[in-house]
């Protein structure tokens, strides 16, 4: 933290002389400039904050079992759709599509899953507030698994019980439970959970969210590594040679998104997201119901049947995120989570709704920067020449790099 | 942001040994970018504007100081509590606190809604819930309404 009012003691003549002898140290960036490159790179990413909410987060043998969850079939309606399923394990956790395809069609495209621990709201607006609790959405969304929480409880029991008791201790006695009841699913589950007493839905409620808390500690091991752009700063950093690292025309890109561009605005961090909401002004995919974003999502997060806030969670009512949570503001519609832009350049289409085909497609978006057709967009047209977006485009391919598993024994790399 | 200077080994170089030598003669060491920035926007206010105060309130009633539990840092969620006096240094109890901020040079507020939560007396009152989701220029305002009238206190932080 730095305070310019410290600074009064240094005098001018003597800041701009060392801004001119650091910028020729620097192989031509500013100390400005390199301050942002390691704010954005592998350099300054943060270790995984707990997760108090899942206290079997930080457990191995949970993450193998949840990884094991994670590409089991058996978990929806027809026996063919596993979270792996969308989140391709060799295509940075998504599937490329527009729309992700399940048991139906998603109103969203697939998001990528690594380093994603760090964010405290998960999905495009933003409506759940833990891994947990979001692994839990797909699964009873008629759309994606399709099933019933019972039908997975009952996976549970019959494939997995020894790995499930020694994590979660004794699983409860589910042979009365009915194959399909859930309190969402079609009108029979609805029916059937309706007919199950107090103490059984508690029961299947109950390894149903540690499906969920197993998952998440499979997935909070998938984190991001390292892209061609962090050997670059790196290199910079340490003062070897960084010539041949980047092309010139990546190197202009660079430049571009840390200035003019003015990217980093959202894109910050080393996963190059504030993991906020913002409108950006993205048309509304036809066809597809009026969406809200995170006016929505917000509001929606704070009802949550497995909020931090709510009995299933382990966080003993510490939820600091919702706390101070903005709900009801109208910059909020239509606002959507700021996505990483690492491995970007690999993942085809663009956009909460796969709106936008090719990067080029986006940075002409940005440099028009259309009005919302809902809310207001937080863009400003950029008004850079073809070129430029050009240097623009190149520099996003500077960031693909592999998924990194850290951690746990017995998970295997998905690349 | 993590110091360009703690981490990097350019201080062989003359520029980092110079920048080195400002630095520690202010007592700072994560100052590189604030530096470089200085006076590039146009309606940035001066050097001598930023901090953690002690900082007048814009009607002159009341002074505040603020202390982060952790240097502030982009992107994390944090407690910083704020020590309320009136114009003679008398400590202010039982006030009531509203939090506000934002990026004047971007438009925008902060990511969530800080507020109070704890008075500890002496002036002082935690403020938890504050977070920054971007390095740079942010007002950090808190209205008080106290025993010495409503006013409002500004602070210019560099994150
Ligand atoms: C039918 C395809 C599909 C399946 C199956 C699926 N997902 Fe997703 N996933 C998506 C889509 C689409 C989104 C974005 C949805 C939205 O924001 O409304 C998403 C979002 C996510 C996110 C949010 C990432 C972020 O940055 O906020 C995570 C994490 C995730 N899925 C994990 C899972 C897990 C775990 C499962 C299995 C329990 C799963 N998904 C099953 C398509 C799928
Ligand atoms: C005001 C915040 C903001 C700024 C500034 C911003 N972005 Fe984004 N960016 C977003 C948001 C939010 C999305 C997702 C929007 C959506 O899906 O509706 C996004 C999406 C993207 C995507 C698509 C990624 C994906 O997975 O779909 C790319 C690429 C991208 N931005 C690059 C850039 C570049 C390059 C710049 C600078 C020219 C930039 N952004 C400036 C907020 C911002
Ligand atoms: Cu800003």
């Amino acid at each position: 933290m730095c305070f310019h009012r410290l600074l009064i003691t240094v005098t001018a003549t003597l800041v701009s002389a060392i801004v001119a002898t650091a910028s020729s140290g620097l192989q031509g960036w500013s100390v400005a400039d390199v301050a942002m490159l390691q704010s954005l790179s592998l350099r300054d990413l943060e270790p995984l904050p707990p997760d108090p909410g899942n206290r079997v987060a930080d457990d191995a043998r949970a993450a193998a079992l949840g990884e094991r969850l994670f590409f089991d079939t058996r978990l929806s309606a027809n026996g063919r759709v596993a979270c792996g399923t969308c989140h391709l394990a060799d295509r940075d956790f998504q599937d490329g599509l527009p729309l992700g395809q399940g048991v139906g069609t998603t109103a969203k495209r697939t998001m990528p899953i690594a380093g994603m621990a760090r964010a405290p709201f998960l999905f495009w607006d933003g409506r759940k507030d833990s891994q947990w609790a979001q692994a839990l959405g797909p699964l009873e969304s008629a759309v994606e698994h399709g099933g019933t929480r019972a039908q997975y409880a009952r996976v549970v029991m019959e494939h997995y019980r020894a790995e499930y008791e020694a994590v979660f201790g004794a699983l409860p006695d589910l042979a009365a439970v009915p194959a399909a009841a859930g309190p969402s699913g079609d009108t029979a589950s609805v029916t059937a959970w309706n007919g199950l007493s107090v103490s059984q839905r508690r029961d299947v409620t109950r390894v149903f969210t540690n499906i969920g808390k197993a998952i998440a500690a499979y997935e909070r091991r998938l984190d991001v590594g390292p892209s061609r752009f962090d050997g670059f700063v790196d290199a910079l950093l340490t003062r070897r040679p960084t010539a041949g690292l980047l092309t010139s025309d990546e190197v202009a890109g660079l430049k571009l998104f840390i200035g003019k561009g003015h990217c980093t605005e959202c894109h910050n961090g080393p996963l190059f997201t504030n993991y906020e909401f913002h409108n950006t002004g993205v048309p509304a995919r036809t066809g597809l119901p009026v969406d809200g974003g995170r006016l929505a999502g917000a509001a929606a997060a704070l009802q949550d049947e497995f909020s931090c806030r709510s009995e299933w969670s382990d966080a003993a009512g510490r939820c600091p995120e919702l706390d101070y949570v903005i709900t009801g503001d109208r910059a909020q519609q239509r606002a959507y989570k700021v996505p990483s832009l690492r491995n970007v350049a690999e993942r085809p289409p663009y956009m909460h709704a796969g709106q936008l085909a090719t990067l080029a497609d986006v940075l002409d978006h940005y440099n028009r920067a259309p009005a919302a057709p809902l809310g207001h967009s937080e863009l400003h047209p950029l008004r850079l020449e073809t070129g430029e977006l050009r240097q623009l485009e190149r520099f996003l391919g500077t960031l693909t790099g592999p998924v990194r598993v850290s951690g746990a024994v017995g998970i295997r790399t998905p690349r | 942001m993590t110091s360009f200077h703690e981490r990097s080994p350019l201080r062989s170089t003359r520029a980092v040994l110079l920048a080195l030598v400002v630095t520690a003669a202010v007592g700072l060491t994560a100052c590189s970018h604030a530096m470089m920035l200085a006076g590039a926007g146009a309606r940035r206010p001066a050097a001598s504007e930023f901090g953690l105060g002690p900082r007048t309130s814009a009607q002159g009633r009341y002074i505040a100081t603020l202390a982060p539990e952790r240097p502030l840092r982009p992107r994390q969620m944090q407690t910083v509590r704020v020590t309320v006096t009136d114009d003679r240094g008398q400590a202010i109890d039982g006030a009531t606190l509203t939090i506000d901020g934002g990026m004047p040079q971007h438009g925008h507020g902060l990511p969530t809604r800080p507020r109070v939560t704890r008075t500890l007396g002496d002036g002082a009152y935690d403020i938890d819930g504050v977070r920054f989701n971007m390095g740079g220029w942010w007002e950090f305002r808190v209205a008080i309404a106290g025993s010495a009238g409503a006013d409002i206190v500004t602070f210019n932080l560099e994150l």
